[in-house]
């Protein structure tokens, strides 16, 4: 076994053009926890930007800091775009990308491989947040990075309909689901369904399944990584998901669903109870041509077997590229970007959900924003998704396995066997 | 091909001019080589050169993963024959499936295009120009229109009053990649054999009227054995293409679908993985199966392709000088590289 210089890889795999705009290998040393950076001078952003936020939060910066100024890089809207453009930085060992607005599930990648700085332990309040974000921020019980904004899973319903009915609250467990479920759709068109979630092959389906599994109790992978699908917990809810398939609760093009196609149906009046993240809500809240649904639906925490379910836990972090100049700027930077004020501007023109748990129970903003306690409730109960290092290898084989289990390809118990061999093949 | 003249020239005067020729020529193409060099020959290299290594591990002491790529020797090619290699022969298969279907589809529906452009028939640039719009898409963007038509709600069930899931695991998704493919490219298909058609003379058709042959006839005697060095080279071209299928499958059926997953699929997956070994290593067998194949071809179809040349030149021209029917053949080929281009 001989060991080449690690940088010398990136070097021979990508193209020479790539080689000559990057710069092979000529950045900075990495200096692999970022407690003692002194350095300052301008910095850059790498994020992409739906929301059109980040260019106000950064301009606010700029003009406070006319001497480390930040500059905005924008990455395409595809999550794997842009951790592809992000590691690609962190291969080159270029200092392109100062600070990375990381999806919650990359961290323990972006840690182990080094491409981002261990942050000081006071780097952040994190204290104040909404307690489940904080693990998300971790790996191996070190911060490394600052929690940026969250976002928890929601169960939009028809008030309408339920009210009609007879149907005081929303379900709080699976079979009350399917209780109104059978109440309500009676008197409804055919093409009405009782459920809908995430079941395409991609990551909603690893978000799907993780909260099938975590809202009977089960767990995907623990603090550490290790796999606990051979529980009858996991069994349990993997069931709920393969039965619902099966007996028309979940519509049979539910296969199909990624987050819009759902909307679209529920919009449609095509699904009675629908899980989605909070971005649905304004959209589904406003009038349109074929939005039956504006004023006439609620929201509640995602049901689970025996009381309220557990939400997967969305959201994202900033952190420190471990190739980056200038680092005392930077995390100063990320500090502004993830301090209080900026969460409320960010959820004022934005809708991103703060991190904080105080802005969650501001009168003014659940006057504007209704689905906040909801949302509260959801991330407090939420799980992460599996912290392993290969996540998109993890990911991928819940993905396939899943995806088996609901297409009967495989039985459950067969297809949470593989799955629970293949996730312990990566756990360390 | 534009110095195969010279050989023909003898005589120690013509050696010298040969020479300097030579040099001349040499130095004129070495910039294009350079680049050649750069863009093809160092990332073929490199790649093979990737290929040796393999993913360091994780320290299980600090959590992060040791530096430096341990080298395996020729393990990553080693591991697809194993257990291991599952993955890679359904992607192998789900290529040469892919690529043999839509080719054989392409190159009669392009072929039938081509006879269709060729006719002289009112509004022919409509014709034309109408049936070149799917080739002038990019192929990301046609993906995208597909994967419209092929949702559950979509225009190909609605059409065909049908529910069908076009875009799950199955048989269904290839029908919905080939379907796509064969739309997207017959086109560049029927841009090829008409740049063929066009070089027949129509002496030859006239010639065989009047001898009385039918339109079936004059189809397999004559269209058909003239256009075949053009439609040869189409087929190659299309083989080639297929072959490194990617944003088709990728963005109209979806990243991780095991049905449809081609072998650069499954390059991109390993090097998004940041396994650039074993991602080198299928690219490097991908490369070799496009080789072999496009070897193949040239071998068992090649030399017919170029004697068939002289003859449909000799046929249609009659008599040359002898450079003629190669200058022919050169402009014959500058038509198709601009077709393609």
């Amino acid at each position: 076994m001989r060991a080449i210089p690690r940088r010398l890889l990136p070097c021979t795999a990508v193209t020479a053009a790539l080689t000559l705009v990057g710069g092979c290998g000529l950045g900075p040393s990495s200096v692999e926890s970022a407690t003692d950076a002194e350095e300052r001078g301008p910095i850059t952003f790498a994020t992409s930007d739906t929301s059109g936020v980040v260019p106000t939060l950064i301009k606010r910066w700029n003009d406070r800091h006319p001497d480390e100024k930040a500059t905005f890089i924008e990455l395409p809207e595809d999550a794997d775009q842009q951790r592809q453009m992000m590691i690609q930085n962190a291969q080159l060992k270029t200092d392109t990308y100062s600070v990375l607005n990381l999806d919650v599930v990359w961290t323990s990648e972006f840690a182990s491989h080094r491409w981002i700085d261990q942050l000081p332990a006071d780097s952040f309040p994190f204290k104040r947040t909404l307690g489940p974000i904080n693990a998300t921020a971790a790996y191996r019980g070190k911060w490394f990075a600052m929690p940026y904004a969250s976002d928890g899973a929601m169960l939009y319903y028809r008030k309408d309909l339920l009210e009609k009915a007879g149907v005081e609250s929303p379900p709080k467990t699976w079979d009350e689901m399917r209780e109104i479920c059978d109440k309500v759709l009676k008197g409804q068109k055919p093409s009405m369904s009782c459920y809908g979630g995430q079941f395409e092959k991609y990551e909603g389906l690893t978000v799907n399944f993780s909260e099938a599994v975590n809202s009977a109790g089960g767990e995907v992978t623990d603090a550490k990584g290790i796999p606990h699908l051979d529980t009858p917990e996991a069994r349990r809810g993997m069931d709920h998901m393969v039965e619902s398939l099966k007996d028309g609760t979940i519509p049979k093009s539910g296969i199909t669903f990624m987050e819009e196609q759902g909307r679209r149906a529920f919009e449609k009046g095509d699904l009675l109870f629908y899980r989605n993240w909070p971005y649905q809500y304004a959209i589904s809240d406003k009038k349109a041509k074929n939005n039956q649904v504006a004023g006439k639906f609620g929201v509640a925490p995602i049901p689970g077997e025996k009381g309220p379910g557990a939400s997967s836990l969305g959201g994202h972090n900033l952190a420190l590229s471990s190739s980056a100049r200038n680092k005392a700027t930077a995390l100063d930077f990320m500090r502004f970007m993830t301090n209080e004020q900026s969460a409320r501007l960010k959820l004022e023109k934005a809708s991103l959900a703060p991190v904080f748990e105080n802005l969650y129970d501001e009168p003014g903003y659940v006057k504007k924003f209704p689905y906040l306690p909801v949302l509260k409730k959801s991330i407090l109960g939420a799980e992460p998704r599996p912290r392993v290092v290969q996540y998109g290898d993890a990911t991928k084989a819940i993905q396939n396995e899943a995806y088996n289990a609901l297409t009967g390809k495989k039985t459950a118990q067969a297809a949470l066997r593989g799955l629970q061999r293949q996730l312990r093949a990566l756990a360390p | 091909m534009s110095l195969t003249p010279w050989r023909r020239t003898s005589g120690p005067a013509a050696r010298s001019q040969l020479h300097g020729e030579g040099r001349m020529a040499a130095f004129l193409v070495s910039p294009t080589l350079l680049v050649l060099g750069l863009v093809i020959a160092y990332p073929v290299l490199s790649a093979v050169y990737s290929s040796l290594f393999s993913v360091p591990d994780i320290d299980p002491k600090t959590g992060f993963i040791e530096k430096g790529d341990p080298f395996v020797g020729l393990d990553n090619f080693t591991s697809i024959f194993s257990g291991a290699g599952d993955r890679f022969w359904n992607a192998f298969w789900n290529t040469s499936f892919l690529t043999v279907t839509s080719v054989i589809l392409e190159t009669v529906i392009g072929f039938a295009m081509a006879l269709i452009m060729h006719q002289g028939l009112r509004g022919r640039a409509w014709i034309r120009a109408s049936i070149l719009v799917p080739w002038a898409i990019p192929t990301a963007i046609s993906a995208l229109l597909w994967r419209w038509i092929f949702d559950s709600e979509g225009i190909a069930n609605s059409v065909l009053n049908t529910k069908v899931l076009w875009t799950t695991e199955g048989f269904q998704a290839q029908v919905a990649v080939i379907i796509a493919e064969v739309w997207k490219t017959a086109p560049f298909v029927g841009i090829l054999v008409l740049a063929g058609l066009q070089i027949i003379s129509s002496e030859v058709y006239e010639a065989a009227r009047v001898d009385g042959a039918g339109p079936v006839r004059r189809l397999w005697s004559i269209t058909l054995p003239l256009v075949k060095p053009a439609l040869l080279v189409a087929v190659l071209f299309r083989l080639l293409d297929a072959l490194r299928m990617f944003d088709l499958p990728y963005i109209l059926i979806g990243a991780g679908k095991q049905s449809v997953e081609t072998l650069s699929m499954l390059a991109q997956d390993e090097a998004s993985n940041v396994r650039f070994g074993p991602a080198s290593a299928y690219s490097v067998v991908l490369f070799l199966y496009v080789f072999l194949i496009a070897f193949a071809f040239i071998k068992l179809l090649g030399a017919d392709l170029l004697g068939a040349r002289d003859q449909s030149a000799r046929g249609t021209r009659g008599k040359g000088t002898g450079k003629r029917p190669r200058q022919g053949t050169g402009s014959g080929r500058n038509l198709q590289k601009e077709a393609t281009a």
